[in-house]
């Protein structure tokens, strides 16, 4: 009895074999969703029976499905995937699955990164205004995001082993200060800097377009690229800072990575879509119950789920208030925020608080 | 060897270790005792490459404190006292993160042969965290192990560092740690422990270090220092040694 108990427990191995496959599915099936469906009844049926027949495709259904719905696809797939590889590095980092930028207070940070750099942008020497452009929001984002986990880190980590208490306490700690800093800067702001506060509060997958998403890219997709590239030094570091450098890691440079990607990836999330919670802990989450805690797989696989997750709930978020919509943010919260009290609990139980 | 000259180590203000000289040798189980707050962890965790130091620290002739963490992981493997792990990794991950942290060529048999050896055997898919106190240490072993499995590699012998080994272990997995670390040590490698018990020290260590204060009080065989007034002095109350039915020193009450 005991060894058939115990026999259950065992991660069957061919269970991760077909996992990859079935996100990949997963998030293409998401996406031709997302792109089919939507308030202005543009079917994608239609366009490529046209596209196929060789038809010229009206003017409407041109500017709405390469000009609405697939930059809005793109950005969704972006900071979903974004959002979970944050939430899962995070995570290692921290040697917790509760750390989410999120919750803890980085996306609080990258926040207040993105108001200064709309009210005090200005004061900016000119070249250097100049040059960033564009820019200038997401990598003030950034900077705020990086600032922000590096503090977390010295407050919330002894010798590499963190408190959830400790984390969420500091995590509310820097929250509050991000958003009376933030509100002084609303104080300061004029009239103009107040419409644009306003805009990009509203955050969201609406304002969704190709420039806004070049944009952000520079800062996403090299940290999408290089965070595999920490997943063997989070596996060491999953026992610890001694034992990872017992096996040979470079652990204070394996931090500064760690650091830099969280801060890239949330940074760069805030600045495109403002507040989404959740996704960068119900998705590691998830994926470790399923084939297990190793971040070889771990991190590739938050990202397609991710992706997968968002472009879901961008659905939703579109349909269910149609043809208004809601903000997706609340849609994340929705679906993650009983998952994170879940996993709490199930902490508790195990007295590991 | 392990050579360790006029080592000096503080954590903030407290002098943990003051001017400290010690030899280990390949081919030896060094055991290092001494009372609470001796110094015994503070060494190891020294040696380990883990904290700062001044003085010298030599591994097969290389400075800790100047050598870099991957160049040791090859040459040295280190039990930590109570290991914990943040996520549920099964055996096979676990013992596979000190695989590929050491020099091994990456084989699966190696994963499979160091859980065997541990008594783990057949259970490489079972999560860390479904297994006793006991078992959990065993399977820190076995990816130790993994990391260090021969005990010589082409420039030389290659090194256990445990603290506290036997700590969790009932007495018959204590056996089979002695004997695997027996099996190394004969196979050329270094071993040293931080251990508890003078009496098993004392019938499996080619040499004792006894610690007081910081610095090493004495170091011998066996024999050397399983003494009444060594002993009797280091752990402040009356101490007698016997001979145990093997002939070795054997710790007794003093009213025996």
């Amino acid at each position: 009895m005991a060894m058939a108990s115990l026999d259950l427990m065992a991660r069957p191995e061919r269970m991760r074999g077909g996992l990859r496959p079935a996100l990949i599915a997963l998030l293409m099936l998401a996406s031709i969703l997302s792109v089919t469906t939507g308030a202005a009844g543009v079917s994608l049926a239609h366009v490529t029976a046209d596209w196929i027949t060789g038809k010229e495709i009206g003017l409407r259904e041109r500017v709405v499905l390469f000009d609405i719905r697939l930059p809005r696809l793109a950005m969704a797939v972006m900071v979903g995937a974004a959002l979970a590889v944050a939430g899962a590095v995070m995570q290692g980092l921290f040697r917790n699955p509760l750390a989410d930028p999120g919750i803890v207070g980085v996306g609080a940070g990258a926040g207040l990164g993105a108001v200064a750099s709309i009210v005090l942008g200005g004061m900016l020497p000119g070249a250097l205004a100049a040059t960033l452009g564009p820019h200038l929001v997401p990598v003030a984002a950034f900077l705020g995001a990086w600032a922000a986990t590096l503090l977390l880190y010295r407050v919330a980590s002894r010798a590499g082993r963190t408190s959830v208490a400790t984390l969420l306490l500091a995590g509310i700690a820097m929250a509050a200060m991000a958003g009376a800093l933030t509100g002084v800067l609303t104080y300061l702001a004029d009239d103009q800097q107040l419409r644009d506060l306003t805009f990009w509060g509203m955050g969201s997958l609406a304002g969704a377009s190709w420039s806004k998403l070049a944009v952000a890219t520079g800062l996403i997709v090299p940290a999408l690229i290089l965070a595999p590239q920490l997943a063997r030094g989070l596996n060491a570091l999953a026992l610890g800072e001694a034992a990872a450098a017992h096996m040979g890691t470079d652990v204070e440079r394996l931090k500064r990575h760690c650091v830099l990607a969280v801060a890239a990836l949330a940074g760069a999330s805030v600045a495109l879509a403002g507040g989404i919670g959740f996704v960068g802990i119900v998705v590691p989450h998830l994926l470790r119950l399923i084939a297990g805690p190793d971040h070889r797989r771990l991190l590739v696989d938050s990202a397609l789920l991710g992706a997968a997750l968002l472009v879901l709930a961008d659905l939703i978020a579109r349909l269910i208030v149609s043809p208004a919509e809601m903000p997706i943010g609340i849609v994340t919260a929705i679906l993650g925020a009983p998952v994170f009290l879940w996993i709490l609990l199930q902490r508790r139980s195990f007295g590991s608080l | 060897m392990l050579r360790i000259s006029d080592l000096h180590l503080s954590l903030g203000r407290t002098k943990l270790l003051h001017g400290l000289d010690l030899d280990a040798h390949p081919g030896e189980i060094t055991a290092i005792l001494g009372p609470n707050g001796s110094g015994k962890s503070t060494l190891l965790r020294a040696c380990a490459g883990e904290l700062p130091y001044t003085g010298s620290i030599r591994l097969q002739g290389h400075e800790i404190a100047q050598t870099a963490p991957w160049r040791l992981a090859a040459l040295r493997g280190v039990l930590e006292q109570s290991p914990s792990v943040a996520f549920p990794f099964t055996l096979r991950e676990l013992v596979q993160l000190g695989l590929h942290a050491g020099i091994e060529a990456e084989q699966d048999e190696i994963v499979i042969a160091a859980l065997a050896e541990v008594g783990l055997a057949g259970m490489a898919d079972r999560p860390i965290h479904a297994l006793s106190g006991g078992q959990q240490a065993r399977a820190h072993l076995a990816r130790v192990r993994a990391q260090i499995w021969r005990a010589q590699s082409h420039s030389g012998p290659r090194w256990l560092l445990l603290d506290e080994p036997m700590a969790s272990l009932d007495i018959g997995h204590q056996m089979a740690l002695v004997t695997i670390l027996r099996r190394f040590a004969d196979e050329g490698g270094g071993v040293v422990t931080v251990m508890h018990d003078l009496n098993l020290s004392a019938q499996i260590a080619d040499r004792m270090v006894l610690m007081a204060e910081g610095q090493v009080v004495a170091s011998g065989p066996p024999r050397a220092v399983m003494r009444d007034e060594i002993l009797s002095a280091v752990y402040g109350c009356p101490l007698r040694v016997g001979v145990s039915p093997a002939t070795l020193p054997w710790l007794v009450p003093a009213f025996v």
